[in-house]
């Protein structure tokens, strides 16, 4: 499995970095704490941007750095994407997609500039002045800059959090394409549980310097503990194949015996939902507190999404309960309910229940 | 000299001497010019390195060589001309070195006053090319790295076009600060006609010998030439500001 081995402890006035991990170089790997625990001195100490002595970053079989030896930025051919301001004023939206193309050894471009405009949307980007361009689109070109010059790895420094909510929820569904059409691992720094729990493979918590913990995507979101529910809503994924859109432009997403409805206008792109030649593999994110449990399916309620169920726990949360169903396919989903609710029902683990939750709160 | 005589007759009070003047004036400041350029921008880059990453050390260093840089505006000419006389001169550090060489010492000749000349300037150009790259900040450079752009590459792709303004503050400064240099010439070089006596000097000497008329007409022609020179930067910096 490709991979990123990573060894640091380095010392300074108010901060450190205490790292000795390896981490997978595939997918998408989110960096995630809170802003001075590190994450971006880490990312930098990947891209060789910092000289921290002593320190160890080996991709795969490439040695960036090992004692004294030390690979600069230039060569190791990484992407990087900055919260903002990424682009190159001097130049025009054109000059900068193609600033790193123009750099690659014409033997070595996976990609071409037609196919990065095409994924990523560019053709109207380029006709316009750099500075006329909004946050969304300049990061847009930046990502798509990065992509053509042929990068091993993608590193993005909070490349969403300078964006309004609308341009980033329009941006997202362009790094799974990415990621999928490409196979580029990413590694992205985020201090925003929403933006990780719709991109991420894989998560790493940082604090204080030090990585507290790593685990894929789906077994970090089945704690409730996890600090990324701090200061936000349990959530859980629910992984699927997008079908087609129906009369009433609800979508579809199948996987293995269970269908989650979306209504229309919710926060996909809808082609890139349904048209994804690729896979068509998509990720739905369901608040805990977005799911009712019945004992039985009902026929006369506007909920969409009625699916069967089996109780696996039952754990006190907060001042709720949280109930961990598992479903039809064997997805694990989470239902927060009062404990008064809890009680009426007499859930108990193993018990079969109906999950409601309705189409147009699924992100 | 026969387009030298004519043209120092056709203007009255100059003579021979007076143009060579300032033709050796005008090669001193453009090959100062030249060289500050070459030596500013790695010190300037170094200089403004972001500081809260900074090791005590580096802290210290990168202060103290600031401060150095900042020196010549402060002190008097004549005290950094009598350092760089003791320095190059037959008996100094440098000097018996080159002596021992077999090359001359620095003191009283051209290659003496244009490393004075050099030092002198140097915040005048360090100091614009510190603040355009301060204000660049590092992340366009670290982009373009990520590119695959070599440092060179980075150079005149990236920090050239977008300091731009700064670089021509710098140029015009430094070769403007050049033509009015008087007191570290006057220690270290020693005034030879053709060699060290510079425009300042020439002028200093119409003053001293009563040839009033000389003086000024020379003494107009730096002032509405540092005018104009000024005027350039302040429109530049006007227009793309510092970077």
């Amino acid at each position: 499995m490709a991979q990123l081995r990573l060894q640091a402890n380095w010392q300074r006035k108010n901060f450190n970095l205490n790292i000795d991990t390896t981490l997978p170089a595939q997918g998408i790997t989110a960096l995630f704490g809170r802003s001075g625990c590190g994450k971006s001195s880490l990312l930098r100490l990947i891209a060789g941007l910092d000289t921290i002595p002593a320190a160890t970053v080996v991709f795969n079989n490439q040695q960036w750095q090992t004692g004294r030896s030390f690979i600069p930025l230039h060569q190791r051919r990484i992407g990087l994407v900055f919260q903002q301001a990424s682009l190159l004023p001097h130049l025009s939206a054109g000059q900068n997609l193609r600033y790193g193309f123009e750099r690659v050894p014409a033997a070595e471009r996976r990609l071409q500039p037609d196919q990065v405009i095409r994924m990523l949307e560019l053709q109207t980007i380029l006709t316009q002045p750099v500075n006329s361009l909004s946050g969304g689109q300049q990061q847009r070109l930046a990502l798509g800059r990065a992509l053509l010059a042929n990068p091993q790895l993608l590193l993005l420094d909070e490349p969403f959090a300078a964006l309004d909510s609308q341009s980033k929820t329009a941006i997202l569904p362009y790094i799974r394409t990415l990621v999928s059409e490409t196979k580029v691992p990413i590694i992205f720094v985020s201090h925003d549980s929403r933006e990780v729990e719709k991109l991420a493979d894989h998560l790493v918590l940082m604090d204080g310097g030090q990585i507290r913990q790593q685990s894929d995507i789906k077994t970090a979101l089945a704690d409730p503990q996890s600090p990324l529910f701090d200061g936000s809503d349990i959530t859980s994924l629910f992984f699927g194949k997008a079908g087609k859109v129906d009369q009433w432009g609800r979508h579809p997403v199948f996987s293995d015996g269970c269908c989650i409805w979306l209504g229309a206008g919710t926060e996909f792109r809808s082609n890139d939902v349904m048209d994804n030649t690729n896979t068509g593999e998509v990720r739905l994110c369901i608040r805990a507190k977005d799911v009712s449990l019945a004992l039985r399916e009902l026929p006369d309620i506007s909920i969409q999404n009625q699916l069967s169920a089996q109780i696996i726990k039952l754990q006190p949360y907060l001042q709720q309960i949280l109930v961990t169903l598992k479903l039809a396919d064997g997805q694990l989903l989470q239902a927060e309910i009062t404990p008064c609710a809890a009680a009426q029902l007499q859930l108990q683990p193993g018990m079969p229940v109906v999950a409601l939750i309705k189409a147009i709160v699924i992100r | 000299m026969t387009t030298v005589d004519m043209v120092g007759s056709a203007t009255s009070a100059l003579g021979a001497a007076d143009w060579q003047a300032i033709q050796l004036t005008l090669t001193l400041a453009f090959y100062t010019m030249l060289l500050l350029l070459l030596i500013a921008t790695p010190l300037a880059w170094w200089l403004s390195a972001t500081p809260h990453r900074d090791s005590r050390r580096g802290y210290w260093l990168r202060t103290t060589v600031q401060t150095l840089v900042a020196l010549p505006l402060v002190l008097p000419p004549t005290v950094l001309g009598f350092y760089l006389l003791l320095l190059l001169g037959p008996q100094g550090m440098v000097g018996s070195t080159l002596q021992q060489l077999g090359l001359p010492h620095l003191a009283f000749s051209f290659g003496g006053i244009l490393f004075a000349s050099v030092l002198y300037s140097l915040p005048f150009a360090v100091q614009p090319l510190q603040q355009a790259f301060e204000q660049l900040g590092r992340q366009p450079v670290e982009i373009a790295a990520s590119l695959g752009a070599g440092p060179i590459d980075r150079f005149f792709s990236v920090v050239l076009p977008m300091c731009k303004g700064g670089y021509i503050v710098a140029a015009t400064l430094s070769f403007a600060h050049t033509l009015g240099e008087f007191g570290v010439i006057l220690m270290l070089g020693g005034s030879i006609p053709g060699q060290t006596k510079v425009l300042s000097i020439v002028i200093y000497d119409h003053a001293e010998a009563m040839n009033y008329a000389a003086a000024q007409q020379l003494s107009l022609m730096l002032l509405l030439f540092s005018f104009a020179v000024l005027f350039v930067v302040y429109s530049v910096r006007r227009k793309i500001g510092g970077g």
